[in-house]
C-alpha cells in the first residue's frame, strides 16, 4: 500500500497543467469560473486545441488515437482539466458514442465516424430518454422500421442535452415489438440534419438552454447506421453507461467551486468583516472539503485498483461516486448561493447562451445552483444508484 | 498510488483476522469481559506471541519496525472483533509516546515489557475541565531535588485500572491553558500517593479515575522535554486518533454485514425485510458512508507521518470527522434496521454502536474536530 503518487505521476501533473496554462483560451477559462455557458465555437475551438495535442480522445485505444495512459493519469488529467477549469471533451461522442463504434461496430463506422468525433466534425448528441421513459429507459417507445435497405424512424426523445449543437445522434429504438423489453432495442445512429427530426429547446428551471425535445418523424435512416447487431442495443447502451464510472464523481469541477467560494467569500462582506470569517460559514465549508476529499480518495481506491486488476470487476466503492459527487456539486452551489446571499436576485432576461457579456458575475449564481438540482436526476439518479448498491454490492 | 496491501501486510492482516476469529466470537467476549480488569490475559499473550504487541517498534528495540499502515490493518481487526484488550493505550499511545519521545534508556526499561505482553500501559490526560484541549493541563508537576512531584486529578483514564505504568499529562510551568510548560511523565502506577477508581465504560472497557497527590518520580520520568511536550502529545494523539479511525472503520464494516445479513434472513409480511425499498436505500445510504470513512481513514494514515504538523493535524481531523458522522450514522441504523432486536444486550450490533458512540467522543468529537479543520485553513 503505496498512498502518494509517484515521481512519474507529479511530473505528468505538472506537463498536464503547464499545457492547460499555455493553451487554455483565457476567455473560455474566465467563464468556466464564473459558470457562464459557453458557446459552440468557443468549446469545439478548445477541444480542436486538445485533439490537435493528442488529448482529445485520451482513453481510447492507441489504434484509434488514445494515449495509451494508465489509470491514475487518467485521473490526473481530468483533474487539473476540471481544476484548470477547461470544458471536458464532449462526453456523448468522446465517452459515449465513440467506445461504443470502436467496440462494436464494423470498420467502415470506425472509419467514417471516430476521426471526426476525436476533432469534434461531427457533434453527437444522446437520443436516449423519452417523456414515458426516464428511469425505466427499457419501457422506450421510438419505433425502427425496417423497410429494404432503411430504416424508418417515429417517436419523441426528450431531455437531449445540446440538441441545438448536434450534427449527429445516437439513439435507441425498438426494432422488435415482441421482444422482453430490454431485448428489442437497437443502436441507431444518423444524422441530425434527416427529414423528419424536429428539435424544440426545453427552457430549464435556470432559464438557460441545454436540452431539448427531438421529435422524429418517419426518419429514414440507411441501414448500414445500425451499430452493432439488431436487437443488441440495450447491451451496448449498458456498456455505455458503465464506460464512464470514475469521471461522474466530477472531483475537480467541485475542488475549482470551492476555491472560488473560499475567495469570494474572503471579498464579500458580512457584519463589517469578510463572510469566510464567520465560524458558521467555514464550518460549512469545511464539511464539504472533508465529503470531497473522502470522494477524492475513495474515486483514488477505484481508479488504481481499476489499472491494477482492470475494468472487469467494478471495485463495489464505485457506486459511491455518482451518489457522493452530486451531492458535493449541490452543495458547493448552495454556498455559492450563501455568499452572494441577497445579491443573487437579480435575473438577466437576455440569458447566458455564451455571448452575453454585460451579465455581471453574480447573475449566473442563482442559476447555477437551480441547474446543478439535475446532477442527483441525471445519468441513473440517486435513486436508482442506490438500487444499483443493494442488488450488485449488498446482494438484497 | 496503489491501495492493495504488500505481501507482507497481507499476511499480517491474515494473522491477525484468524486469531481474533479463533479467540474472539461473541461469548469468548462477553467471558473476557468479566476477567479481572475486563480483558483476557490469555489473548494479550497471543498477541505477543503474534509479534502484534511489537509491530510499530523499531527492529533495534526488539519490534518489528512497521509503520501507519500495519497498525491500521491491525485496528480496523480489532474494531471488527471489539477488542477489550488495551492496544490502543498500550501499544498506539504509550508506545508512541516512547518511540517519538523515550530517550534510550527509557526504551530499553519499557518496550520489552510491551512487546512481551507482560506489562500495560495507560494514557492519563483527561482532565475535569479540559475537554478535548490537551494543552489544558492543570496538574502539575514540580521540580524537586533532580525529580518532580505530581498532583492533580485525571478522569476516563482507559486500562487506568490495571496498568502498570502511566503516561500523565502534567504543567511545569504556566497558565492552565499555555501551549508551553506542558511535559508527559512516567508514573508507576503503583507509586505512592497514587489511587484509582476503576469502573467499566459504556462500551464494555475499563477505565479509571487517577488521582496524584504528592507523587514523586525521578528525573527520568520525563518523556522528551517536560516544558515543551506539547508537539510530542499532540503527534501521539493525532496517531490515536488515527487508529481509532481504523478501529471504527472495522466496527462499521461489521455493523453493516450484520444488519444487511438481518434483512435477508428477518421475514415480516411474508417476506424479507430487505426486499422494501426503505431500508434497501437505508442500507446503500450505510455503504456510502462506510466507504467515505474508510478513504478517510486511509487518508489519516497516509497523513500522520507527514513533517508539517499543521498539515497532519488537519488531515487527522478532517478524518475524525468523517469517521465521527459515518459512525453514526452506521451505528444508528443498523440498530433502526434490526428494530427491537437490535435494544437487546444479547445481540451484538448494539455492541458496535456502544462502541463508535464512544469513540466519537473520543480525542475530540465531530464538531471539535471540525472546528480545527477550519483552523487548520481547510483542505481544498
Amino acid at each position: 500500500m503505496d498512498l502518494a503518487f509517484s515521481k512519474e505521476e507529479m511530473a505528468f501533473r505538472e506537463e498536464v497543467r503547464a499545457f492547460f496554462r499555455d493553451n487554455v483560451p483565457p476567455d473560455t477559462r474566465r467563464k468556466m469560473v464564473e459558470g457562464r455557458h459557453l458557446s459552440k465555437d468557443e468549446m469545439v475551438a478548445w477541444w480542436r486545441i486538445l485533439n490537435k495535442k493528442g488529448w482529445g480522445v485520451t482513453h481510447w485505444p492507441k489504434e484509434y488515437g488514445g494515449t495509451g495512459w494508465s489509470s491514475v493519469q487518467h485521473y490526473i488529467f481530468n483533474e487539473e482539466l476540471q481544476m484548470h477549469p477547461a470544458p471536458a471533451p464532449l462526453a456523448f461522442g468522446v465517452s459515449m458514442v465513440g467506445p461504443v463504434i470502436y467496440t462494436f461496430g464494423n470498420e467502415q463506422q470506425k472509419k467514417r465516424y471516430l476521426p471526426r468525433i476525436a476533432n469534434v466534425e461531427d457533434w453527437w448528441c444522446q437520443g436516449f430518454s423519452e417523456p414515458g421513459s426516464g428511469s425505466d429507459l427499457a419501457s422506450l417507445k421510438t419505433r425502427a422500421e425496417r423497410k429494404g435497405d432503411k430504416y424508418i424512424i417515429n417517436g419523441q426523445k426528450t431531455w437531449t442535452t445540446l440538441a441545438q449543437h448536434a450534427d449527429m445522434i445516437f439513439c435507441l429504438c425498438r426494432t422488435d415489438n415482441n421482444a422482453k423489453k430490454q431485448m428489442g432495442i437497437s443502436f441507431i445512429v444518423f444524422s441530425m440534419k434527416s427529414k423528419g427530426v424536429t428539435v424544440r429547446p426545453i427552457q430549464t428551471i435556470d432559464g438557460g438552454h441545454e436540452v431539448n425535445e427531438v421529435f422524429l418523424d418517419d426518419v429514414e435512416v440507411p441501414v448500414e447506421n445500425l451499430i452493432g447487431e439488431e436487437n443488441k442495443g440495450w447491451d451496448y447502451a449498458k456498456f455505455l453507461l458503465g464506460n464512464e464510472r470514475t469521471g461522474i464523481a466530477r472531483v475537480g469541477v467541485s475542488k475549482e467551486r470551492l476555491r472560488r467560494i473560499r475567495d469570494l467569500a474572503s471579498k464579500v462582506e458580512s457584519g463589517g468583516k469578510p463572510i469566510i470569517q464567520d465560524q458558521g460559514f467555514r464550518e460549512k465549508l469545511a464539511a464539504c472539503e472533508i465529503e470531497l476529499k473522502a470522494l477524492e480518495l475513495t474515486q483514488l481506491r477505484v481508479v488504481a485498483d481499476e489499472g491494477k486488476h482492470g475494468k472487469g470487476k467494478p471495485n463495489p466503492a464505485s457506486s459511491v461516486l455518482k451518489i457522493k459527487g452530486s451531492e458535493i456539486q449541490q452543495t458547493t452551489t448552495e454556498l455559492l448561493m450563501e455568499v452572494i446571499g441577497p445579491f443573487a436576485a437579480p435575473y438577466d432576461e437576455h440569458g447566458d447562451d455564451g455571448s452575453n457579456e454585460a451579465m455581471d458575475w453574480t447573475a449566473q449564481i442563482a442559476p447555477s445552483y437551480f441547474n446543478n438540482r439535475k446532477v442527483s436526476i441525471y445519468g441513473g439518479s440517486n435513486e436508482i444508484q442506490r438500487n444499483i448498491i443493494t442488488k450488485a454490492v449488498l446482494g438484497l | 498510488m496503489d491501495f492493495d496491501l504488500s505481501e507482507e501486510q497481507r499476511l499480517l492482516k491474515e494473522s491477525i483476522d484468524g486469531l481474533l476469529t479463533d479467540a474472539y466470537d461473541f461469548d469468548a467476549r462477553k467471558k473476557y469481559m468479566k476477567e479481572k480488569g475486563g480483558w483476557s490475559r490469555a489473548v494479550w499473550g497471543k498477541l505477543a506471541e503474534q509479534g502484534l504487541l511489537g509491530l510499530p517498534f523499531a527492529e533495534a528495540d526488539g519490534g518489528f519496525g512497521a509503520g501507519a499502515v500495519e497498525t491500521m490493518i491491525v485496528m480496523e481487526a480489532l474494531g471488527r472483533a471489539l477488542v477489550l484488550e488495551p492496544y490502543l493505550a498500550t501499544v498506539v499511545i504509550s508506545g508512541g509516546f516512547l518511540r517519538h519521545g523515550g530517550s534510550a534508556a527509557q526504551k530499553a526499561q519499557y518496550l520489552p515489557g510491551i512487546i512481551d505482553g507482560s506489562k500495560t500501559f495507560a494514557f492519563a490526560q483527561l482532565e475535569k475541565n479540559s475537554r478535548y484541549d490537551l494543552a489544558d493541563v492543570s496538574t502539575t508537576a514540580k521540580k524537586k531535588g533532580a525529580g518532580w512531584t505530581i498532583d492533580g486529578e485525571k478522569f476516563v483514564v482507559l486500562n487506568g485500572e490495571n496498568a502498570d505504568t502511566l503516561i500523565v499529562t502534567a504543567r511545569t510551568r504556566g497558565g492552565q491553558r499555555d501551549r508551553t510548560g506542558v511535559g508527559a511523565f512516567l508514573v508507576p502506577a503503583d507509586a505512592k500517593g497514587v489511587t484509582r477508581k476503576g469502573y467499566p465504560t459504556q462500551d464494555g472497557l475499563h477505565a479509571a479515575d487517577i488521582t496524584l497527590t504528592g507523587v514523586e518520580v525521578g528525573a527520568d520520568a520525563a518523556i522528551g522535554d517536560p516544558d515543551n511536550g506539547l508537539a510530542l502529545i499532540e503527534r501521539v494523539v493525532d496517531e490515536a486518533r488515527t487508529a481509532m479511525c481504523a478501529e471504527a472503520v472495522g466496527a462499521m464494516d461489521e455493523s453493516l454485514k450484520m444488519t444487511v445479513e438481518y434483512l435477508k434472513t428477518r421475514k415480516q409480511f411474508g417476506v424479507a425485510i430487505g426486499s422494501f425499498q426503505t431500508l434497501q436505500h437505508r442500507a446503500a445510504d450505510m455503504f456510502v458512508a462506510l466507504e467515505q470513512a474508510r478513504s478517510m481513514s486511509m487518508f489519516a494514515t497516509m497523513a500522520v507521518d507527514f513533517d508539517n504538523a499543521k498539515d497532519r493535524a488537519t488531515a487527522v481531523a478532517a478524518a475524525k470527522v468523517q469517521i465521527g458522522k459515518s459512525g453514526k450514522y452506521i451505528g444508528q441504523q443498523s440498530i433502526q434496521l434490526h428494530g427491537g432486536i437490535g435494544m437487546t444486550q444479547e445481540v451484538k450490533i448494539g455492541h458496535y454502536f456502544k462502541r463508535l458512540t464512544m469513540i466519537e467522543n473520543t480525542f475530540g468529537d465531530t464538531d471539535y474536530h471540525l472546528r480545527r479543520v477550519t483552523e487548520g485553513g481547510g483542505l481544498v
